[in-house]
């Protein structure tokens, strides 16, 4: 399962995933990070039985927790199945079923944007 | 057995005709054998619906009064082009708007007619005795113009080349985009859907021709511009009226970083005539080749990577050097396929008639690149080859004496087989001093990603070097890994003051 953490620096004062990993003993894998000077964002990975615990620790740490299912939206009327968005995805999230039309397999997304710059269609944005 | 076209046509009409899909086709033949097919299908239709650039509409707004002229027209604030005749222009798919760049284009403009929305017409002029009115404004939807006829001059190409990209950035080109490394592949077109692979002699496609396109029925005019089947890429020029089309099959499309364009849904249908148009028509993905371009070498000639066929393209992956490359297309199949179904309901309710060329194209013709008398100037024409450099081992001090003797701000930095390793300017030195202890040689302040020319590069390559990376000079090394000059933005503004035009 991934998560999107969101934290303000102020609020969270203790390091957020060292601690949450020696709290809780889950293995968490840091897929992408934006930090700035007072507020940060992660997105993360674990094992979908730990979503419980996991969100519980962080939120609270002071962090907000967000899980990450349906984060590529597709505007239906805009698309009109190219594809040209599909050799850019680093994670395979994008394919053609067998009348090919587009199908998204968001859990594996990494949020890079890439597919939403390829689109030229403008059909694609990533949950905000 | 051969069939004439009033025969075809009497099926139609009557509703007899049979017509199947291009892609149905080589399993009909399989199984009927040549003959079988021959007799048991009218019609193959093709279809492709994916990017074209070369595509725009006449228009023909009618008189206000007082009557203009108009000389300059936009519709949006995209301008269309307007010295035709009082009050007609053409607007290109690719033209952007003045106000919100390339989001919005030529191709959105006639995408919003195709829809019903009004458009702002705004057009100025000079005002002359007969046509005495300066300015206009008003808002026209399609229904208020008296033509709106789609003129595609370069349309359904026979086939295209596949793109990917060797450099280490990642680029924005009309091919969609290119990963850094050869990432990604994409390619265009519909393979052994598309028309002109259907009838690669242009037997049967030709001037005068009835179409879909759009969603309207057109008509090919004749070769497009830039044709070149005598090497596997004609090309047709189209039309159609755009007051019958739809944006189902008429789609506007901005490429970042490139430009906007208009996604066109186009069929050919093809009548079954005689035993060649069935071996033709039975045409499959495996035996339709093209190659795959590095588009990384910003040349005409683009190095081919390698050979591929459609069915590799749309298998999702192509090996390259060992390597399994994610492929994708820019055109949509599943439209193409809906383009092909739609022009079969026409031939099979009768809604449309066929006829054949009235003028057929020349198929040994390809067309050729510009001449260019005036040679463009390379690097090596204007480049400086008095070289003061520096190996990497020396102190930062020499290379500061080096700097204020050599009137250069850039010292390309040699290791001991004399291969550039890095480059060394004022402001790298400065920084240094101004943070002391960052080491006291040469490598170890020095930048050591060095971006680089070669004699023979175009200099507009090397300017766009310069200015992508915001710096100043550029290291010239030749094939033989030596370095043999130094590229500045000095030595640029030399070529200038000698009149070389870029
Ligand atoms: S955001 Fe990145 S990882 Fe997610 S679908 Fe788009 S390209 Fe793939
Ligand atoms: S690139 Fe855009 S239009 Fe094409 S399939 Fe992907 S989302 Fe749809």
């Amino acid at each position: 399962m991934k998560l999107l953490v969101t934290f303000s620096r102020k609020g969270v004062k203790q390091p957020l995933i060292a601690q949450t990993v020696k709290d809780t003993g889950v293995l968490i894998n840091v897929e992408r990070a934006f930090i700035e000077s007072n507020e940060g964002e992660l997105l993360i990975d674990i094992p979908d039985k730990e979503t419980k615990i996991i969100t519980d620790a962080m939120e609270k740490a002071g962090a907000r927790v967000k899980q990450m299912e349906d984060s590529v939206i597709r505007d239906e009327s805009e698309c009109v199945n190219c594809g040209a968005c599909i050799s850019v995805c680093p994670q395979d999230v994008l394919s053609f079923n067998e009348t090919w039309t587009l199908c998204i397999d968001s859990s594996k997304c990494v949020l890079c944007g890439k597919c939403v710059d390829a689109c030229p269609h403008q059909a694609l944005s990533l949950l905000p | 057995m051969e069939k004439t076209i009033d025969l075809i046509n009497t099926r139609i009409r009557d509703g007899n005709a049979r017509a199947v899909r291009a892609d149905q086709m080589p399993d009909i033949v399989d199984e009927l054998g040549v003959e079988g097919a021959l007799r048991e299908v009218d019609v193959v239709t093709t279809g492709t619906f994916g990017a074209m650039c070369s595509s725009g509409a006449f228009f023909n707004f009618g008189h206000s009064d007082p009557p203009i002229r108009m000389e300059k027209v936009w519709m949006n604030e995209v301008e269309a082009y307007a010295g035709i005749a009082a009050v007609d222009a053409y607007l290109g798919a690719t033209q952007k708007s003045e106000t919100q760049g390339i989001s919005y284009g030529g191709a959105h403009v006639l995408e919003d007619l195709v829809a019903g929305n009004a458009v702002r017409l705004r057009a100025q002029s000079k005002g002359t005795d007969c046509y005495p009115r300066k300015t206009l404004e008003i808002e026209l939807t399609i229904e208020d113009m008296n033509q709106a006829t789609m003129v595609n001059p370069r349309n359904s190409y026979q086939s295209y080349v596949a793109a990917s990209n060797t450099t280490d950035r990642t680029l924005y080109t009309y091919m969609g985009t290119l990963l850094p490394n050869a990432g990604n592949i994409s390619y265009s077109g519909a393979g052994c859907l598309s028309p002109i692979p259907n009838d690669p002699n242009l037997r049967i496609i030709g001037s005068g021709v009835p179409i879909f396109l759009c969603g309207a029925e057109g008509m090919i005019i004749g070769e497009g511009t830039q044709a070149s089947p005598g090497n596997g890429f004609g090309t047709l020029m189209t039309t159609g009226n755009m007051n019958d089309m739809s944006t189902n099959f008429l789609r506007a499309a901005t490429f970042k970083g490139y430009n906007s364009t208009l996604y066109v849904g186009l069929g050919v249908p093809i009548p079954v005539l005689d035993e060649e148009v069935v071996r033709r028509t039975a045409v499959r993905d495996e035996d339709l080749k093209t190659s795959i371009a590095d588009y990384g070498v910003p040349n005409r000639n683009r190095p081919t990577l390698r050979e591929v066929t459609y069915a590799e393209l749309k298998s999702g992956h192509v090996e390259l050097d060992g390597e399994e490359v994610k492929t994708s297309s820019l055109s949509s199949y599943k439209k193409a396929l809906e383009v092909a179904d739609e022009l079969k309901s026409w031939v099979e309710s009768g809604k449309m008639q066929l006829a054949l060329p009235t003028r057929r194209m020349n198929t040994e013709k390809t067309s050729h690149p510009m001449r260019d008398r005036a040679r463009t100037p390379q690097v090596r024409d204007i480049m400086n080859t008095s070289l003061v450099t520096i190996s990497e081992d020396e102190s930062i001090q020499t290379a500061a004496k080096r700097l204020l003797r050599g009137e250069t701000n850039h010292l390309p930095v040699l290791d001991n087989a004399n291969r550039l390793v890095g480059i060394v300017t004022t402001f790298d030195i400065s920084k240094a001093v101004a943070s002391s202890g960052k080491g006291e040689k040469v490598c170890d302040i020095m930048t050591k990603r060095v971006v680089y020319t070669s004699p023979t590069e175009a200099v507009d390559v090397a300017t766009h070097k310069l200015e992508r990376n915001n710096i100043s000079a550029l290291p010239v090394v030749d094939e033989n890994g030596k370095l043999v000059g130094i590229l500045s933005a000095i030595d640029l503004g030399k070529l200038f003051e000698r009149g070389w035009k870029r």
